[in-house]
């Protein structure tokens, strides 16, 4: 076999294998730094400082019982969880993570660390990450119970509300960048002005950035956006009537899809790999200080705000942050015109 | 290799395919995904020929029956949602009140 | 070969659409139609629109009919003991057997028709072979400029329509307000 297929493969069950410890380690980031946020400590019993925790969880998630509903529509009850799962890694194959490398001489061309390459990248993970709503919805509408199918009705009424804002940030970047592919993107964003500020696309696009972050918080149903399947409100929303590993599954999803909106905004406003100090190969050190910086952003936000209720979090979705998009499109595209950028 | 030709059979497969939905099922909903079929089988083909020919057209007009199919849909479900609200049924065969 | 697949799953989705009871599976199968279809416009250097048939067809329109099933709660449909289409047929406790799907005079003919016009169809495309021998032309940015140059006047009057759309759908679909 070739060694750049092997290489490939071998690319492929890396990431795989890297997202779910990465959703491992964002359990544990996420007690800790709750913890810490609330002034306590935290889990601290198993392992040094408690590192061990999620492991702990992930025994008990699999030793539980696997319960279904006898009235739930069996098929769809677990189909469901997987669409969650399924559309979550899928989405991250489109994003690079480092520049391209020839893994120190090895290979005969240079592999670049991205899944696929394909020149319509972002608009794969849009289409991938609207996929996903099936995944909820069809959760809430299978368990037949009544707290499941508000939450789910309510999740996707949420996602595809907030999708219009997200959509539209993304494509004010396409308008300064000048192209749909991700690795594209983020070499534009390569080099400083004035050799201190980094020609990141957050600078130019600052809005577009906030727009893109409370878009992407409410997409993975994340705080202040969580109401479908807050513990107070709802039971547990769509997700009422799953145990032990589906359930698993479902926060497995939540948490791959934040890496990912994580990773694509590093990618398309903090530039990427890119940053002083390290050699270009060694880029995807920047990468996972940059995703780690967003995915703190993310946790902090949770512990910080407070609930929006349902109402209020579509008014805001509809009222504000789409026509706020929609100008900062149309200001964005007269800015390039007229900077002939 | 798939040649134009194979295109345009699968696509005429869809759209007969379709068109059997809309006289066979007696379900509202069930008539409108059929017709949704047969929509997306005429998209196959423009996307084929536009292909075959070299050009970008047949793209473009794509794009302008998905965004019509979807007017479409949201009128038509709107529609489906209001007969519904009268009689609680979903069957075409309840409204007769056009017929002869 | 991969044309063959993806061919398979749309024909085979397609025809289990019409032939299934219960409208939810009826819509999911659909859009597992829909995918394969993206994967055909991909074979076919159609990139972008296989990415906005996703997007919009399966990941919209879809959604607004899955919704729409689940708010009306769509029964699942009975050929034999609904009382509008068959008002003669046999005594009240009949079970449907399954191949009764098609009973009727009038289904029998549209089903009739249906193949008919594939045969026919088939027939008149199975002859001459044509080879994709031109240059594909399948950049985003190529569509953006015909569709701004050549096709501004229809672009513009599908965001009237899209407006109309959602003002209509809103409208009809308001209860009374009483």
């Amino acid at each position: 076999m070739r060694p750049l297929l092997i290489a490939q493969i071998g690319l492929t069950l890396f990431v795989f294998i890297m997202l779910l410890n990465s959703a491992a380690v964002m359990v544990y980031v996420e007690r800790k730094v709750a913890a810490f946020l609330q002034q306590r400590v935290g889990p601290y019993r198993v392992g040094w400082q408690g590192v061990l925790q999620p492991l702990a969880d992930i025994v008990k998630l699999l030793f539980k019982e696997e319960l279904r509903p006898k009235a739930a529509d069996a098929f769809l009850f677990a189909l469901a969880p997987i669409i969650s799962a399924t559309c979550a890694f899928a989405a991250f194959s489109v994003v690079p993570f480092g520049a391209e490398t020839t893994l120190g001489g090895l290979l005969p061309e240079a592999l670049a660390l991205q899944v696929a390459d394909v020149n319509v990248a972002i608009l794969v993970v849009f289409a991938i990450a609207s996929m996903s709503v099936y995944g909820i919805v069809l959760a809430g509408w299978s368990s037949n119970s009544k707290y499941s199918l508000l939450g789910g009705l309510r999740s996707s009424a949420q996602m595809i509300s907030y999708e219009l804002s997200y959509g539209l940030a993304l494509a004010s970047v396409l308008v300064v960048a000048n192209s749909l592919s991700l690795t594209e993107i983020v070499n534009r964003q390569a080099g400083a002005w004035f050799g201190v500020i980094p020609r990141w696309f957050v600078f130019l696009q600052p809005v577009a950035f906030l727009i893109y972050l409370t878009a992407g918080i409410a997409e993975t149903n994340r705080a202040p956006f969580d109401f479908p399947e807050a513990e107070q409100e709802l039971v547990a929303g769509y997700h009422t009537e799953y145990s032990s590993m589906s359930f698993a599954m479902f926060f497995l999803a939540e948490y791959v899809n934040m890496v990912t909106v994580s990773a694509v905004a590093t990618n398309l406003f903090l530039g990427g790999w890119h940053g002083p100090f390290l050699p270009e190969y060694l880029g995807w050190i920047w990468f996972l200080i940059k995703v780690g910086a967003i995915l703190f952003f993310y946790v902090w936000t949770r512990w910080t705000l407070p609930r929006y209720r349902y109402d209020q979090l579509m008014a805001f979705g509809w009222k504000v942050l789409l026509p706020v998009a929609v100008i900062n499109l149309i200001v964005t595209a007269a800015g390039v015109l007229y900077f002939e950028l | 290799m798939a040649t134009l030709n194979h295109y345009l059979v699968l696509s005429a497969i869809l759209f007969a395919i379709g068109t059997a939905g809309v006289f066979v099922r007696r379900n509202l909903i069930t008539i409108f995904l059929s017709i949704e079929i047969m929509l997306n089988a005429v998209n196959l083909t423009f996307v084929a020929f536009g292909r075959s020919l070299g050009v970008a057209d047949g793209q473009i007009i794509v794009f302008f029956v998905m965004t019509v199919a979807a007017a479409e849909a949201a009128v038509g479900l709107a529609i489906v949602i209001a007969l519904f609200r009268h009689r609680e049924t979903l069957n075409p065969d309840s409204w007769t009140a056009l017929k002869w | 070969m991969i044309f063959y697949v993806f061919a398979a799953i749309a024909v085979v989705a397609s025809l289990l659409v019409i032939a299934q009871r219960n409208p939810i599976y009826s819509v999911l199968l659909l859009i597992a139609s829909f995918g394969a279809l993206s994967g055909l416009y991909v074979l076919l250097d159609a990139p972008f629109i296989a990415v906005i048939q996703i997007i919009v067809y399966a990941g919209a329109i879809m959604v607004l009919f899955l919704f729409v099933v689940m708010l009306l709660n769509a029964p699942h449909e009975d050929v034999e003991r609904d009382e509008y289409t068959h008002t003669h047929r046999g005594a009240p406790g009949d079970v449907a057997p399954p191949q009764l799907l098609v009973a009727t005079l009038s289904m029998r003919l549209g089903a009739v028709l249906a193949v008919a016009l594939v045969v026919e169809l088939v027939w008149a495309l199975g002859r001459g072979e044509s080879e994709f021998g031109v240059a594909a032309v399948s950049s985003v940015s190529a569509i953006g400029h015909l569709l701004f140059t050549d096709y501004s006047f229809a672009f513009e009057v599908t965001s009237i329509l899209i407006l109309v759309a959602m003002v209509g759908a809103v409208v009809l679909a308001r209860r009374e307000a009483s």
